[in-house]
C-alpha cells in the first residue's frame, strides 16, 4: 500500500482502496493538498481503481475540499475508476447538495453500503 | 447577558492562513460564548473560512505587504462580521454559477456560493474587497 499522511487511514479491502479521514476538518489549505496527493498515489497506482472515502469523522470541510474531490473524481474517470463516498454526516451532506455536487458524486449511507455498489 | 464584552472584535493580520486561523479561533471562542446554536455555529465557521481565504489567497495574493482587516460584532442574538482585504476587488456578478452542468466540475468557485448560502446577509462592498456577512443565532433565547 502506499504511504498516506497521518490524516488518512488508507486499508484495502478486496480490490477497493477504502480510505478514512481521520481529522474531524478537512480545511486548511495545505491539508487538503496534501490529502490530495496522497489520494492521487493511490489513483494512479491501479487500472480502473475503486476508491471509497469514508467521511464518518468529517465535521466540517471547507470549498477547497469540495474542489479536491472533484479532481480526484476527474483523475478517477480518466482512469475508467469509481469513486464512492460514505458517512457523510447531515450538516456535511447539506453542503454537497447546497453546491448540488450530491449529483456528481454517488453517496451512500454507510461504509458497507458504499462498498457494496462498486460495478 | 453578556453585554459588558459586544464591543467589536478587531484584527489586523497578514495575508497568512496561519494568523487566518487565529482569528477563527477567537471569532469562535465568543460564538461559542454566546450560546450560538449547531447550525449557527457551523455557518460561521464555513464563512469565516471562506472570507479569510478568499482576502488571504485571492484578494492580497499572500502579499507579505498587504493586510486583511476583520472585525466581528457578536451578541447573544446576531454575529456581524466584517473581512476587508487590500487586493483589486471583484465583481459578483462575474463569479459563475458553481452549480450550473457546465460548472459542476470545475475546482474552483463555490466559497462565494457557500458563504451567501450560510449566512442570513451577505454584502459586498468597496468593490469586493470588503465583505459584511450576518448571521442569526438561531437558538437564542432557547
Amino acid at each position: 500500500m502506499s504511504e498516506s499522511p497521518a490524516r488518512l487511514n488508507v486499508t484495502q479491502q478486496k480490490d477497493v482502496s477504502i480510505v478514512e479521514f481521520t481529522e474531524n476538518k478537512i480545511l486548511d489549505e495545505m491539508n487538503i493538498t496534501e490529502i490530495g496527493q496522497a489520494l492521487d498515489v493511490i489513483v494512479q497506482s491501479k487500472d480502473r481503481p475503486k476508491l471509497l472515502l469514508d467521511f464518518a469523522n468529517v465535521d466540517h470541510l471547507s470549498s477547497a475540499a469540495l474542489g479536491m474531490l472533484i479532481n480526484v473524481n476527474t483523475k478517477l474517470k480518466q482512469q475508467n475508476g469509481q469513486l464512492r463516498l460514505a458517512s457523510i454526516r447531515p450538516q456535511i451532506m447539506e453542503v454537497f447538495v447546497i453546491t448540488k455536487l450530491n449529483r456528481l458524486f454517488r453517496i451512500s449511507a454507510t461504509r458497507a453500503e458504499a462498498f457494496g455498489s462498486f460495478e | 447577558m453578556d453585554t459588558a464584552l459586544d464591543t467589536p472584535l478587531r484584527f489586523v493580520i497578514h495575508s497568512d492562513f496561519a494568523e487566518g486561523r487565529q482569528v477563527q479561533h477567537a471569532i469562535l471562542e465568543e460564538i461559542t460564548r454566546h450560546h450560538f446554536g449547531p447550525d449557527a455555529t457551523f455557518a460561521i465557521r464555513l464563512a469565516l473560512e471562506e472570507a479569510l481565504i478568499n482576502a488571504i489567497k485571492h484578494g492580497n495574493k499572500f502579499d507579505p505587504n498587504k493586510v486583511v482587516r476583520v472585525e466581528a460584532s457578536i451578541t447573544p442574538q446576531i454575529a456581524e462580521i466584517i473581512v476587508e482585504d487590500e487586493g483589486t476587488g471583484f465583481q459578483r456578478a462575474c463569479v459563475p454559477d458553481p452549480t450550473t452542468d457546465e460548472n459542476v466540475e470545475r475546482i474552483h468557485g463555490r466559497g462565494v456560493m457557500l458563504i451567501e448560502s450560510y449566512m442570513d446577509e451577505v454584502n459586498w462592498q468597496s468593490g469586493g474587497r470588503r465583505i459584511r456577512m450576518v448571521r442569526r443565532n438561531d437558538d437564542a433565547g432557547r
